[in-house]
């Protein structure tokens, strides 16, 4: 659908969202602490969702729509229970 | 029209990669937690925005659910953040908790 220079336009940006997800991939590995790693998760999961939603502007259709919502809102439930569990877990003992 | 689209969601991407990029390179965790703001705030609208003005001019009608996903985004970004700082001081207020856990 998008041929031309906006389909080109899009590829750079999907190029550019891939590079930021593989930054925080890598802080994700690599994080020294557990809260670095929450925090890289979380990142990770905002660049999909943006990746997502620039899928669905160069194929033109508004099913990719749904997916961006669900990876957001499972994206936010997953960053604050893993908050908890790290606020959690050590005032338990 | 689609290639002010386009251009829009090329700046929100280009938000978010400087804001992977700087967490990467930042060095502590208190610093680390600023710049993938950059990408959840900024560069989240300005990719909402555009695909706003793309399904706007494609489908000939007012599109404007994205609004959803930027409200939510809006409002749970600064809960997670400071529900994970406030994990972050607490773990760090007890250094060899750690330890003690195993």
């Amino acid at each position: 659908m998008n041929a031309g220079l906006s389909g080109t336009i899009l590829l750079v940006a999907q190029v550019f969202l891939a590079l930021a997800m593989a930054c925080a991939l890598y802080r994700l590995l690599r994080g020294p602490r557990a809260q670095d790693r929450v925090l890289a998760l979380d990142t990770l999961y905002v660049n999909a969702m943006l990746l997502v939603l620039t899928f669905g502007i160069r194929e033109a259709t508004t099913l990719y729509f749904e997916a961006a919502l669900v990876i957001g809102v499972m994206g936010f439930v997953s960053t604050a229970a893993l908050a908890k569990f790290l606020l959690r877990g050590e005032v338990i003992e | 029209m689609s290639t002010a689209a386009a251009l829009l969601v090329l700046a929100g991407a280009s938000l978010a990669l400087i804001g992977s990029i700087g967490l990467l390179r930042m060095k502590t965790f208190y610093e680390r937690v600023h710049p993938p703001t950059m990408g959840t705030t900024l560069g989240t609208s300005l990719v909402l925005i555009g695909s706003m003005v793309f399904f706007t001019f494609h489908e000939s009608r007012p599109v404007l659910h994205e609004i959803l996903i930027g409200v939510f985004m809006t409002l749970n970004t600064p809960v997670t953040y400071m529900l994970l700082l406030r994990a972050a001081l607490h773990r760090d207020r007890t250094p060899d908790a750690v330890s003690r856990r195993t």
